[in-house]
C-alpha cells in the first residue's frame, strides 16, 4: 500500500487504525459489536485478550459482554491459527457420504483432534456446521479454497504436501 | 425513479440483450464454484475472444442452475441447452461446435425434457438460469421491481396485507406461520419505529437454499423485505446472513448499493412518502441464531440466546419495537404474489399449504441440487422421478427433512405428500427445506447420535432440560450403539426425549430430541437389536459394532 506517511496509532501498531476507523463507521455503538469484532479478526487474525480489553473501552462496554459474546459465536477464535487451514464439513450431507472416514484419517495423521492445531503450527483442523456445497459431499475447505467429493487418502495426501512444501523451504 | 423510467429501463435492457445472438450463462452459484467453473468462464471468455464471437455472443455469470452434483453447468440461452461438467477443454467446444457451427455438444448436454425440470414449478427460483446475479438491470428487465412499484404507487398498505393474507403464503423458514398474519400484527402494532428482518442464518446442516436465492438473486429479497417494510410501515430492514457464505454477503452488498444507486432503496422510493434502508448483519456460527429471539438478539450485537414467547417478535422485536422476521425464501415469494396476484400463487400447491417449496437435495441419492416443487407433491417422485433415486446397489432407507429438528421418513411413507401437516404427521418438519436421503448403509442409531451431538454442541445453555438433557440423550445413544445398554436404558431415553421436548425454552430444544423420536417411531428394530446383543452378552463385555450393525 503506498499511502502518504502515516501517524501512528498511540498503542504504536498501526492495524488498530484499521479496527478504529470500522468502529468510527459503526458510531462507536456496542449494537454493532458483532461486527467490530469480525473486522478485528480479519485484521488481526484472532482475538487476543488485550484486543477484547481495546474494544470493550472504545465502545464503553464491560469486559465480560465482549468476552462473552466472543466465545458464544464459533467463528471467532481467541488462540492463534496454524499456516493452513483445514475446515472439515461435518454436514448431514457429508456425514451420510463418510465425513467420519476423513475425520478419522486426517486426525490420525496430523496427530491432532479438530479443533485444534498441530504441533508444528502448520495446519489447524476445524470442523464447521455446513458450508453450503452439499451437492458435493463430502467438502472440506482447504485454505478458502473448497474442495468436493473428497475422500480420506485425497485429504491426508493435500496434508502432507502442505507439511512439505514448508520442509522444502526449509532445505 | 417512477415506474414509467422503470419499465423504460427495462426495456432498454431487454433491447441490449435482444442485439445478441447467443447468451452464454455459467452458474456462478457456490457449488459450480467449488466444481472449478472460474476456469471454465475464463476458458469461455478466450474461445469467444478468439473465435470474434464478441459481438453475437454475450457470456454472464447467473444463479444456481440445480443440478449441483454435476457442476460446472453451463447454459446456452439461444438454442436452449444445459452442459454439464464442464472442463476448459469442453468449454471450447461449446464456443466452437455450438455457437460457431450450431451443432451441439452432445456427449455434455443435459435433456431439459428430464423429469429434474419438467416437474419442477419456479417462482422462487425462476431468474436462475435467466439473468445476471450482480445485474439490477437484468433483475428490471425480467419484472423486478416492478411489484414493489405497483405496490407504493397504486396499492394501499392494507392492500398489500390483504393480497399477501389472500395467497395464504406460509413462513418457509419451518414453521409455517402465516405471513400475512404476521405483518398484520406488526402493522397493528403501535411505536414510532419498526423493523424488517430478514432470516438467512441458514444453519441446518445440508441445506442450501436460501445460500443459492441469495447469490443468484439478492434483488428478489431485497424487493419482497419492500413490499414488507411499506405494508407495516417499517423503515430499517435487517438481512441476518452467515459468515460461512462470504459469496452471499458479497452479492448482497452489491445489490443493496445498485438498488441505492438506482432510488430504489432510501428516500422517497418510486417518487413516494415511503422511505426503506437495509443493512446488513453477519452471524458468527450459532446454530440457535436461526431461533428468531435469538437472532434479534444477535442483530443487537448480543450473545444470541433465546427469551420466552410470548411477547412474539410481532409486538416486542428489535428494541422492544414491532419487528417482521421472514426467512428468505418467504420474502422471495412475495414479489410475485404482488405482481402476479393471490390467485395465482394460491391456485398452485395444496388447500392448507399454498406455492412451491425449494429443497436441497443431498446425501445418497443420483442427482443432488436445489430444487422447487409445488406443495402437496408425493416425496416419492421429488427422491425418484428429479432425484432419479439412490445409486445403484443402493436401498432406499430414509428420507431426512428439517435438519437436526426434523426427522427422518421411511419408505412406507415414500407416498406422503410434502406439505406442511402431512409432514407434522409423520413426526418430522417442512424444515427451511434441507432434503437428505440415506441408504441402508446409514445406522439410523447412529443418525439419531449425528444430530444429537450437533444440538448438544448448539445449546446455548440458558435452559437446563436442553443444555443437560441432550448431553444425557447423547450419552444413552452412544451407550447403545456400544452394546452396553440395557432395556431400562431404553426406557429411559425415551422418558428423557418427552421431557427435553416438553419443557424446553425455544425451539432448539423442544425439537432436538425429534431425531430419536421419529428414528425409534420407524426404526425402533435398530435399537432393539443393539440392547438385546448388549443383555445377551453383557457378561462377556460389549458386543463389537459389526455384528450389531448388521441387523
Amino acid at each position: 500500500m503506498t499511502q502518504p506517511e502515516p501517524q501512528k496509532h498511540p498503542s504504536g501498531d498501526n492495524r488498530f487504525k484499521l479496527l478504529d476507523r470500522a468502529i468510527t463507521k459503526h458510531h462507536s455503538s456496542g449494537d454493532a459489536l458483532i461486527e467490530i469484532l469480525h473486522v478485528a479478526q480479519g485484521i488481526f487474525g484472532f482475538l487476543e485478550n488485550d484486543l477484547l480489553v481495546y474494544i470493550a473501552n472504545t465502545l464503553k462496554l464491560p469486559l465480560s459482554r465482549v468476552y462473552g459474546v466472543a466465545t458464544f459465536y464459533h467463528f471467532f477464535r481467541l488462540k492463534p491459527q496454524g499456516e493452513h487451514t483445514f475446515v472439515l464439513c461435518t454436514g448431514t450431507a457429508c456425514y451420510v457420504k463418510g465425513a467420519n472416514e476423513i475425520q478419522k484419517s486426517v486426525e490420525h495423521h496430523c496427530g491432532c483432534k479438530f479443533g485444534e492445531t498441530t504441533k508444528d503450527n502448520k495446519v489447524s483442523l476445524i470442523s464447521a456446521r455446513c458450508v453450503g456445497s452439499c451437492g458435493l459431499a463430502p467438502v472440506a475447505v482447504l485454505d478458502d479454497a473448497v474442495a468436493g467429493k473428497l475422500t480420506a487418502a485425497d485429504a491426508v495426501k493435500r496434508i502432507s504436501q502442505w507439511k512439505e512444501e514448508t520442509k522444502e523451504v526449509v532445505a | 425513479m417512477t415506474l414509467e423510467d422503470l419499465r423504460e429501463l427495462a426495456e432498454k435492457e431487454q433491447a441490449r440483450q435482444a442485439q445478441y445472438e447467443h447468451r452464454i450463462l455459467y452458474c456462478s452459484s457456490a457449488g459450480c464454484v467449488s466444481s472449478g467453473c472460474d476456469a471454465v468462464e475464463a476458458e469461455l471468455r478466450k474461445a469467444i475472444d478468439d473465435l470474434g464471437f464478441t459481438k453475437t455472443c454475450e457470456m454472464i455469470g447467473t444463479g444456481c442452475l440445480g443440478l449441483c452434483g454435476e457442476g460446472p453447468l453451463v447454459f446456452v440461452h439461444s438454442d436452449p441447452t444445459l452442459y454439464q461438467r464442464v472442463d476448459a477443454n469442453i468449454a471450447r467446444r461449446i464456443v466452437e461446435e455450438h455457437i460457431g457451427h450450431g451443432k451441439k455438444v452432445a456427449d455434455h448436454a443435459i435433456d431439459l425434457n428430464d423429469p429434474f425440470f419438467a416437474s419442477q414449478k419456479k417462482i422462487v427460483l425462476e431468474n436462475m438460469g435467466k439473468i445476471n446475479a450482480e445485474s439490477i438491470e437484468e433483475y428490471i428487465a425480467a419484472d423486478g421491481y416492478e411489484a414493489l412499484a405497483k405496490a407504493l404507487t397504486e396499492m394501499s398498505p392494507e392492500e398489500v396485507i390483504a393480497e399477501i393474507r389472500k395467497s395464504g403464503l406460509r413462513g418457509r423458514g419451518g414453521a409455517g406461520y402465516p405471513t400475512g398474519l404476521k405483518w398484520d400484527i406488526v402493522r397493528k402494532g403501535v411505536a414510532d419505529q419498526k423493523y424488517i428482518v430478514c432470516n438467512a442464518d441458514e444453519g441446518d446442516p445440508g441445506a442450501f437454499m436460501d445460500r443459492s436465492v441469495l447469490e443468484g438473486d439478492p434483488h428478489r429479497v431485497l424487493e419482497g423485505m419492500g413490499l414488507a417494510g411499506y405494508a407495516v410501515g417499517a423503515n430499517q430492514g435487517f438481512v441476518y446472513a452467515r459468515a460461512e457464505y462470504p459469496l452471499a454477503i458479497d452479492r448482497l452488498k452489491t445489490a443493496i448499493k445498485q438498488a441505492e444507486k438506482f432510488g430504489i432503496l432510501g428516500n422517497r422510493i418510486f417518487e413516494s412518502g415511503f422511505n426503506f434502508r437495509i443493512d446488513i448483519r453477519i452471524g458468527a456460527g450459532a446454530f440457535v441464531c436461526g431461533e428468531e429471539t435469538a437472532l434479534l438478539r444477535s442483530v443487537m450485537g448480543r450473545r444470541g440466546r433465546p427469551k420466552v414467547r410470548p411477547p412474539y417478535p410481532s409486538e416486542k422485536g428489535l428494541w422492544d419495537r414491532p419487528t417482521v422476521i421472514n426467512n428468505v425464501e418467504t420474502f422471495a415469494n412475495v414479489a410475485p404474489i404482488i405482481r402476479q396476484g393471490s390467485a395465482w400463487f394460491s391456485g398452485i400447491g395444496t388447500a392448507k399449504s399454498t406455492g412451491t417449496k425449494v429443497f436441497a437435495l443431498a446425501g445418497k441419492i443420483n442427482r443432488t441440487g436445489l430444487v422447487e416443487v409445488p406443495m402437496g407433491i408425493p416425496l416419492r417422485s421429488i427422491i425418484f422421478d428429479i432425484g432419479r433415486g439412490t445409486p445403484e446397489g443402493t436401498e432406499f432407507k430414509a428420507a431426512q427433512t428439517g435438519g437436526p429438528s426434523g426427522g427422518c421418513i421411511p419408505k412406507e411413507h415414500l407416498d406422503l405428500p410434502v406439505d406442511y401437516e402431512s409432514l407434522q404427521a409423520v413426526g418430522s418438519i417442512m424444515g427451511s427445506g434441507g432434503l437428505i436421503v440415506m441408504d441402508n448403509t446409514s445406522d439410523m442409531v447412529d443418525v439419531a447420535k449425528y444430530f444429537m451431538e450437533f444440538c448438544m454442541d448448539e445449546s446455548c445453555g440458558k435452559c437446563i432440560p436442553c443444555r443437560v438433557g441432550t448431553k444425557h440423550i447423547h450419552t444413552m445413544l452412544d451407550k447403545i450403539i456400544k452394546g452396553k445398554a440395557t432395556e431400562m436404558d431404553f426406557e429411559l431415553l425415551k422418558e428423557m426425549c418427552m421431557m427435553v421436548k416438553e419443557t424446553s425454552l425455544c425451539g432448539l430444544g423442544q425439537s432436538a430430541p425429534n431425531p430419536v423420536l421419529s428414528t425409534i417411531r420407524f426404526f425402533q428394530q435398530e435399537y432393539t437389536v443393539k440392547l438385546k446383543a448388549a443383555t445377551e452378552f453383557n457378561d462377556n463385555g460389549p458386543v463389537p459394532l459389526s455384528v450389531t450393525k448388521e441387523s
